[in-house]
C-alpha cells in the first residue's frame, strides 16, 4: 500500500516536473510574444498579462523575409514529406510484413542513424551536396530533412502495419486481388491514420529543423534559419514571436498524433 | 466438376519440413476435414491449395488445371480465414460484395448476390453495418457469405469456428453442414477439434508432423485408426492403450493379463498395444481384473476411471453402475473392436 502510494507520487511528480520544465518557457515565449514591444523589459515579469496586444506578432509577420522564408519552410516540409513516406512506408510495411534475414540488424541500423549529432555530420554532408550541386535550393534542405525523418518514418509505418493483420491482405488476394491491389485496397486505407501520424511528424521534424537548414542555404532559408540569420540583430519581441510561429505548429500537431508516437515508444 | 489432387506436396520453413510430402486427393463436391494438433502442417497444406504459400515439392490441381504456380486469384477458390479477415473499413454490403468487384461483375449483379449471400447466413439486417458493429458470430458469417458468393467450385476453411464460444461453435457447426449439403462446394475445412471433423467431414485426413496419419470416412478412423496416434486423438474420451506382449493365449502387461478366445499366431511374442475404446468396456463378474480410481457421472452416462495394472483405463458405465473409489472390479474388452498396435511403431496390424 505504501509503496504504491510512493510509486504515484513519483510518477505524477515526475510528469508534472517535465510539464514544468517543458510548459513555463512555453508560457513565457507566448505571454512576452503578446506583450507590446515597450513593455518586453518589463521586470518582474506579471504571471498573467496585463495587456494584450498583437504588435510584436504584426511586427514580427511583416520583417522582411519573414513571409518568404514560412513559404520555405512549407515547401521544404512537403518535399520532406513526399520523399519521407515514398521511401519509409515501403520499408516500414517490409519490417512488419517479412521476416528477412538481418531484419533486426536493420531495425538497429535505422535508429543509429540517430545516435549521431547533426553537427557531427554536417562537414561531410556540406561538402557532398556542394560537390552534388545542391545547396541553396529547398530541394537539397528536403533531402536532408527527409534523412533525419526517415528513421522515425520508418519505425511509424511499421507499427502501423503490425496493426494491419496480414490475414485481411491474404483474403483480399484470395477475392481476386494481385498482392499489389490487396496492398492498395486494403492495407493502405487500414493504415492512413498512422501514415497521416508519420507525415505529421515528419513536417514537425522538418519545420523545426535550423542546423541543416542554415548551413545548406543562403538564399532559400527556410523560417528557423531566417530568425537564426537575424537573431543577434533582432529586437527581443521579434524573437518571442518567432519562437512562438515556430513552435506553435509542432505542439499542436504532436498533441494531435500523440497516440502513434506512444505506441511506438510505448508498446515496442 | 472441381475435384483438388495433392501430389506429393513439400514445404520447408527454414531447416524445417513442415510438409513432407503429402498426397491427397478430394473428390468434387467432398468435405474433407484435415485433422490434427497445432503444428501438424494442416493450415500449411490448406495454404498451399489457397496459394498463400508456395510448395517447394509437389504439385496442387484443382479440377482439371495445374494450379501450382497461380496465384490465389487465379485458382477460382474461396476462402474463410480463423480471424475471418473481414475487411474493417467496409459495410457487411461491401465485404460480401467484394470479391465479385474485383471480378468486375456488374454492380446489379452484385447487389442481387449480395443479398442472396446474406440472406442464406441471416446477415439482412446487418448489410449497412460495419464490423465493429458485429458480434463475433455475425462476424463469421459474414466471412462465410463473402467467399460464398464468389460461387467458387472450391472453398477452404481454416479453423473458421475456433474463436466462437462453445454454444455458438455448436449451432455455427449445424448452419455449416446444412449450408454445404445445399450448395455442395468441394471443401477443405482445417480443425484441430476432433468432434467438428467427426461430425461435419464426409472424410477426415489425420494429419501428423507435416504427414497423413490416415484418410477416411469419420467413423471408419473411429473404428479402426491407423495408428496408436489416431486412436488417442480421435474420440472422447480417447481410446484406452495397454502395453503388453502376446503369449500363449493371453496378452500380458505390467500387472495384468487379457484371456485371447481368438488365437493370434501372428502376434505371439510380439511386444504390442492393445486399443479398447471406454463403450467396448464393461464391468462385470468375471474378467480382467482392476481397481476404480473416479467415478464420473455425466448425465446420460458414468465414466469410471480404473486401473489395470500400473495403466488408468476409461470405461464408459450405466450412470446407475454403483462402483466406488478403491473398489476392486473385473472388466471384459469386447473382443470384437480390440485393436492391436506395433508398440515400437504405433502402427496398427490387421485384425
Amino acid at each position: 500500500m505504501n509503496a504504491r502510494v510512493l510509486d504515484r507520487t513519483l510518477i505524477y511528480g515526475s510528469a508534472v516536473l517535465l510539464a514544468v520544465w517543458v510548459l513555463v518557457p512555453f508560457y513565457i515565449i507566448t505571454i512576452s510574444a503578446f506583450t507590446p514591444q515597450a513593455r518586453i523589459f518589463d521586470y518582474p515579469k506579471p504571471l498573467i498579462p496585463t495587456t494584450f496586444s498583437t504588435d510584436t506578432m504584426q511586427f514580427f509577420v511583416e520583417a522582411r523575409g519573414v513571409i518568404p522564408s514560412v513559404i520555405n519552410s512549407l515547401l521544404v516540409a512537403v518535399f520532406t514529406i513526399v520523399f519521407g513516406l515514398a521511401l519509409g512506408t515501403p520499408a516500414g510495411y517490409a519490417l512488419a510484413r517479412f521476416h528477412f534475414r538481418g531484419r533486426e540488424a536493420f531495425q538497429v541500423i535505422v535508429l543509429a542513424t540517430k545516435m549521431f549529432p547533426i553537427a557531427i555530420l554536417s562537414i561531410p554532408l556540406a561538402v557532398t551536396f556542394l560537390q552534388l550541386g545542391l545547396y541553396d535550393n529547398l530541394v537539397s534542405v528536403a533531402l536532408v530533412h527527409t534523412a533525419m525523418a526517415l528513421p522515425f518514418v520508418i519505425l511509424v509505418t511499421g507499427g502501423v502495419f503490425v496493426a494491419v493483420s496480414h490475414e485481411l491482405e491474404e483474403a483480399a488476394q484470395t477475392l481476386g486481388c494481385s498482392r499489389w491491389g490487396a496492398f492498395l485496397r486494403v492495407a493502405l486505407p487500414l493504415a492512413l491514420p498512422g501514415l497521416a501520424a508519420a507525415a505529421i511528424f515528419t513536417f514537425v521534424i522538418s519545420w523545426n529543423e535550423v542546423f541543416a537548414a542554415t548551413i545548406l542555404t543562403l538564399r532559400a532559408r527556410t523560417l528557423p534559419a531566417q530568425v537564426l540569420a537575424g537573431l543577434g540583430t533582432s529586437p527581443l519581441g521579434f524573437k518571442f514571436a518567432g519562437g512562438l510561429f515556430m513552435a506553435l505548429p509542432a505542439v499542436v500537431f504532436i498533441f494531435m498524433i500523440r497516440r502513434y508516437l506512444i505506441n511506438l515508444w510505448g508498446s515496442r | 466438376m472441381a475435384g483438388i489432387g495433392i501430389q506429393n506436396a513439400t514445404k520447408l520453413f527454414g531447416k524445417t519440413l513442415a510438409l513432407k510430402g503429402i498426397s491427397l486427393d478430394i473428390r468434387d463436391g467432398e468435405f474433407m476435414v484435415l485433422l490434427g494438433p497445432s503444428g501438424c502442417g494442416k493450415t500449411t497444406l490448406l495454404r498451399c491449395v489457397a496459394g498463400l504459400e508456395h510448395l517447394d515439392g509437389g504439385s496442387v490441381r484443382i479440377g482439371e488445371r495445374d494450379v501450382t504456380d497461380l496465384a490465389p486469384r487465379h485458382r477460382n477458390i474461396a476462402m474463410v480465414f480463423q480471424s475471418y479477415a473481414v475487411f474493417p473499413h467496409m459495410t457487411v454490403a461491401s465485404n460480401i460484395g467484394f470479391g465479385l468487384r474485383m471480378r468486375r461483375v456488374p454492380k446489379a449483379q452484385v447487389d442481387t448476390r449480395v443479398r442472396e449471400g446474406a440472406d442464406l447466413l441471416g446477415l439482412v439486417p446487418f448489410l449497412d453495418r460495419y464490423p465493429a458493429q458485429l458480434s463475433g458470430g455475425q462476424r463469421q458469417r459474414v466471412a462465410v457469405a463473402r467467399a460464398l458468393v464468389m460461387d467458387a467450385p472450391v472453398l477452404l476453411m481454416d479453423e473458421p469456428l475456433s474463436n466462437l464460444d462453445a454454444l455458438l461453435r455448436l449451432q455455427a457447426r449445424a448452419d455449416l453442414k446444412r449450408l454445404h449439403k445445399e450448395v455442395r462446394r468441394t471443401t477443405i475445412y482445417v480443425t484441430h477439434d476432433q468432434v467438428e471433423a467427426m461430425s461435419m467431414g464426409d472424410r477426415i485426413a489425420v494429419m501428423r508432423e507435416g504427414a497423413i496419419e490416415q484418410i477416411g470416412a469419420p467413423m471408419d478412423i473411429y473404428d479402426n485408426p491407423a495408428s496408436q496416434f489416431v486412436g488417442g486423438f480421435i474420440g472422447s474420451p480417447p481410446m484406452n492403450f495397454l502395453r503388453g506382449a502376446v503369449r500363449d493365449g493371453a496378452f500380458a502387461g505390467d500387472g495384468f493379463s487379457v484371456p485371447m478366445s481368438r488365437p493370434r499366431v501372428d502376434l505371439q511374442g510380439r511386444e504390442m498395444v492393445l486399443g479398447v475404446r471406454a463403450e467396448h468396456i464393461t464391468i462385470s463378474a468375471d474378467g480382467v481384473p482392476a481397481r476404480v480410481m473416479v467415478v464420473e457421472p455425466l448425465g446420460s452416462h458414468a465414466l469410471v476411471t480404473a486401473l489395470i495394472g500400473k495403466t488408468a483405463v476409461k470405461v464408459q458405465a450405466p450412470i446407475d453402475v454403483g462402483v466406488r473409489p478403491d473398489q476392486a472390479i473385473n472388466l471384459r474388452f469386447d473382443e470384437a473392436t480390440v485393436r492391436w498396435m506395433d508398440a515400437g511403431t504405433g502402427a496398427a496390424v490387421q485384425h
